[in-house]
């Protein structure tokens, strides 16, 4: 079962029937899943970029407790360009699911979940400061590691691992 | 996030970050006190900003990236096996747990099986790594609050745990000793019977420490009920490891949610309701009884066999063969200059360091160079709950808690 990604919406409901994340997300709502995948024993599920508070708020009351970590991937050049990896962890069941968003490059925007888990707050500090994705409704969306006056955002593809001199 | 000196007060003005108080309300006078980031007791260069009424801590406001590399940038241009030295240099206090973590994130990608060998001497490294990061923890922590002792004594375990990673890796602190695949070396003979005459003598040693601070009445007073964080407080800020456990979340990585063998040890995981500085104190210190447990099962049960996965796309030849065989000689060729493929995918693997969870998450598109490396670092999330530690507390439990959550700084930063 380990060796076979198992990808698709469809096909990754059909072989995790039981799992918590899914059951309440799908009967939340319909549609909040856009696409599925488990691959090397890793859920990953892809939640509709305006709904991932939401999502989060559903699975954090299906049990998934703890916010292990937040990042982003830069898919450049492809659109859309931005992944943002969300893992959550519940202690209950021991074990973690990723949800993933992805975000386009026109409007690098998605909605805080420092509401559901404070947690997330220096997360989210720091991909906006390495990425330029933007979080709505953060209490406090500075820069965290690069100084304020900084130009542009170091993680993605775009910028030169030497930088620019 | 670096700034001079001149403007600082313009900076902790600005109302995002403090505002003094003393305007809205007349009874109240405030001042705003800078820490850092050059402070001993911030064990790095961490710069914390505190609003003080009197001696209270009013808000407490932390400013990191003094320390900022761009380690997980840097992953991104070299080989995956290149990238190993790098996660040492993240946390200069449990190289190993960040070499583990990052070899079975590669390994889960490439779905390479480790032998026992390996497995085993894995555990026991990250064991010893445990004990030393916890000593130079509590020989740290002891100092902040004055006692100067507790250090030396500390230090002088450390420096032979320091020893035997010398032994086996060439260095001290940098030991990159573990590879995608396996571990570098075998040990040298006189390894075991080394780590076993130290183990021996460690419960005695503890107790010492325990002698030293635990019935002392200024340590006592400095520590009990002071920095208090709840279960539901700590699980909300992202807290994880030692003071999670201490608030009362009976929840480690090893046990719940085993890597490398740890299934096969049997250990307590040490947990205490208090939440507080002492409970985080009692907590770490059942916890080095409990490495030495772990680190014991694990010589005693010490398989024999290779150390390396037979994987010989990933894994670099041994010399002997690499001298005679023509095979391995070309693997070994392509490995160094070409490094290997990895399957396209993504993972999380999380393993318990002294901190807490330390999670690798690695995205790999099928080249020799991880498309996207990011570690997930325990002390970067519970610095986040240090305000909720120290808001309404004594200015001096300040440097009390920073102890207690042992930070290190270079994790955090990256």
């Amino acid at each position: 079962m380990a060796n076979e990604p198992i990808i698709g919406k469809e096909a990754v409901l059909t072989a995790l029937p039981g799992n918590r994340a899914i059951e309440a997300l799908s009967s939340a709502d319909s549609q909040i899943i856009t696409d599925a995948r488990f691959d090397r024993n890793e859920l990953t599920l892809t939640i509709q970029r305006e709904k991932i508070r939401s999502a989060c708020e559903i699975v954090r009351a299906a049990g998934y407790n703890f916010f292990s970590d937040l990042t982003a991937v830069d898919w450049y050049p492809a659109e859309p360009r931005f992944q943002l990896s969300y893992h959550l962890l519940s202690h209950h069941l021991k074990e973690r699911v990723r949800l993933k968003v992805m975000v386009s490059t026109d409007d690098p925007a998605v909605e805080s979940i420092t509401s559901v888990w404070p947690a997330s707050n220096s997360y989210e500090r720091e991909v906006w400061d390495l990425f330029g994705v933007r979080f709505q409704g953060h209490p406090d969306l500075r820069r965290i590691m690069m100084p304020e006056e900084w130009e542009g955002h170091p993680l993605q593809k775009t910028y030169p691992v030497e930088g620019y001199r | 996030m670096p700034r001079s000196m001149p403007e600082l007060a313009e900076f902790v003005a600005t109302e995002r970050l403090v505002k003094p108080s003393h305007e809205q309300d007349s009874q109240s006078h405030t001042m705003v006190l800078n820490m850092g980031p050059q402070h001993p007791s911030t064990h790095g260069v961490l710069r914390v900003v505190v609003e003080i009424d009197g001696e209270t801590v009013v808000k407490l406001v932390t400013d990191i990236g003094y320390l900022h590399t761009g380690i997980e940038k840097n992953c991104e241009a070299k080989f995956y096996q290149q990238v190993v030295p790098m996660t040492d240099r993240i946390d200069y206090l449990c190289p190993m747990t960040n070499n583990l973590a990052y070899c079975l994130a590669v390994e889960k990608l490439l779905q390479l099986e480790i032998p026992p060998r390996g497995q085993w001497m894995r555990v026991l490294m990250n064991e010893l790594t445990r004990l030393q990061s916890h000593l130079v923890w509590l020989g740290t922590h002891a100092m902040d609050i004055g006692a100067l002792t507790v250090f030396l004594y500390c230090f002088r375990e450390r420096e032979e745990l320091l020893r035997l990673f010398e032994a086996i890796a060439g260095q001290r602190m940098m030991t990159s000793y573990f590879r995608v695949g396996g571990l570098a070396l075998e040990p040298p003979l006189d390894f075991f019977p080394r780590v076993r005459a130290l183990l021996k003598r460690m419960p005695e040693k503890i107790d010492e420490y325990q002698n030293l601070l635990t019935g002392n009445p200024i340590w006592v007073n400095r520590l009990k009920g002071v920095g208090h964080l709840t279960a539901e407080q700590a699980i909300a800020l992202g807290v994880t490891g030692p003071p999670l456990r201490a608030s009362g979340v009976d929840w480690d990585l090893r046990r719940d949610m085993p890597y490398s063998g740890y299934e096969n040890f049997q250990f307590r995981v040490p947990t205490s309701t208090d939440g507080d500085v002492w409970a985080r104190y009692w907590v770490r210190l059942e916890e080095m009884r409990e490495s030495v447990k772990i680190a014991t099962q694990a010589l005693d049960g010490m398989p024999e066999g290779p150390i390396q996965a037979d994987a010989p796309k990933v894994v670099l030849p041994d010399r002997e063969k690499m001298k005679t065989e023509m095979e391995a000689l070309i693997y070994h060729f392509k490995i160094v200059t070409e490094g290997f493929t990895v399957p396209a995918g993504e993972v999380y693997q999380a393993v318990e360091s002294p901190r807490g969870e330390m999670g690798y998450y690695v995205v790999s598109d099928g080249t020799a160079k991880p498309y996207r490396v990011h570690m997930r670092n325990p002390s970067f999330a519970t610095l986040q709950a240090l305000p909720a530690m120290c808001e309404g507390r004594l200015l001096a439990d300040v440097v009390a808690v920073i102890g207690s959550i042992d930070i290190v700084l270079g994790e955090i930063d990256r």
